[in-house]
């Protein structure tokens, strides 16, 4: 029987200075983890010369109503609603592209345009029939929750 | 109460009953399920009819975090009070999670392209359950290194321990960094975001899944059971001769 708890203790000890240790090396790399930063956070790091023209980064955010102009070279503001930033992009863009999605570019930025590489498509939690969309937009009870 | 269970001719006589019931559950949610998530549900109103893969990617990843609990769980039985159906049922559900964790990878992938634009993205969320399947690997592989099977089994119980760390990294991934991946739509505080016409599909997956697995389970747990019977019939045959 005492051997029994000694084991129990033992697993039970080594899964929480498992966890501890787990929790402490995500905290470290807090900012290698996130996928992209926001308009705000490129914004402010560039200035504080934390990022450089050099650097690959994401952008994410919401594309700026009334900001696309589609071409060759495709321009669009990202914004969260705080700070945006203009994108250039040369290529095909995602179906799920358009006015207020959000969205994810990739490449790089010099404090005036974000020259990206490729643009990715966010999608949102709401899962529900185009019946329902159209429904809900009449009634005005919309809540656009895209990229949040 | 893991003494009662542990015995395993008890354990054989009411999988024996349970085999068949898991099976037609199985059968059944699944068949009703991809009907209703292939012709009788409505496609959504951003991504129209890829929709349709939610209903067969989202229950997978579901099931293959439980089956890794359930190893993680199992694992710390074995070790701690030594009953040998707890390393067999951690051993047969490997494979079956390794799967589950493999059909959500790739149906993700596949739902990926058309909306995201890419095939797969290193976010915390994708990069997680990848590193979930390689631990899946890694623990199948591991339990069958040593010519010793009892020494294998302790060293996977082990590592299923240590890296049931990754689950709530998996879950809580997408609230704690951003990710390309979307957040919860099903189990969270205010409610599922998904439409009811949705919801019924995906439930009915979720519980044909998990009654597959179970099936499955059964099905292997008996037939490692009658492998460890068969070997020490020989043993004991070649100590009489």
């Amino acid at each position: 029987m005492k051997r029994k708890y000694k084991r129990l203790s033992f697993v039970g000890l080594g899964v929480l200075i498992l966890s501890a240790a787990g929790s402490l090396i995500l905290f470290a790399f807090k900012d290698n983890i996130v996928f992209f930063l926001s308009p705000t956070e490129i914004t402010e790091k560039f200035l504080k010369n934390k990022i450089t023209a050099q650097q690959r980064l994401r952008v994410g955010g919401l594309v700026e109503r009334g900001s696309v102009t589609k071409g060759v070279i495709n321009r669009f503001k990202v914004t969260d609603l705080n700070k945006s930033i203009l994108v250039e992009f040369k290529g095909l863009l995602p179906d799920l592209f358009r006015e207020g999605q959000g969205i994810v570019a990739e490449g790089r930025y010099d404090n005036a345009v974000f020259i990206a590489s490729q643009v990715l498509a966010k999608h949102d939690e709401t899962y529900m029939p185009p019946e329902v969309a159209e429904a809900l937009k009449k009634s005005g009870k919309w809540k656009p929750t895209a990229g949040k | 109460m893991f003494n009662y269970f542990a015995n395993p001719f008890r354990f054989l006589r009411l999988t024996s009953k349970l085999q068949p019931i898991t099976m037609l559950v199985a059968l059944a949610a699944i068949g009703l399920g991809l009907f209703y998530a292939l012709v009788e549900s409505p496609p959504d109103y951003q991504q129209s009819e890829t929709v349709r893969i939610m209903y067969v990617h989202v229950p997978a990843a579901w099931m293959a975090m439980f089956c890794y609990v359930t190893i993680a769980c199992s694992s710390a039985v074995a070790l701690i009070w030594r009953h040998m159906l707890a390393n067999i049922i951690a051993k047969s559900t490997a494979p079956i999670g390794a799967s589950f964790t493999f059909l959500a990878l790739a149906t993700g992938s596949l739902w990926g392209k058309p909306m995201w634009g890419a095939w797969w993205v290193w976010d915390a969320r994708l990069t997680s359950m990848l590193i979930l399947f390689f631990l899946y690997l890694g623990y199948i592989v591991l339990y069958n290194a040593f010519d010793d099977q009892s020494r294998g089994a302790r060293a996977a119980a082990i590592l299923s321990i240590v890296g049931v760390i990754n689950i709530p990294i998996i879950k809580f991934s997408v609230d704690w960094w951003n990710t390309l991946h979307q957040p919860a739509s099903v189990i969270k505080i205010n409610g599922p975001t998904v439409h009811p016409s949705m919801l019924t599909p995906l439930m009915l997956m979720a519980v044909g899944y998990m009654a597959l697995y179970f099936w499955l389970l059964f099905i292997r747990t008996r037939a490692e059971l009658n492998i460890n019977k068969v070997r020490k019939m020989l043993i004991q045959q070649t100590e009489t001769h």
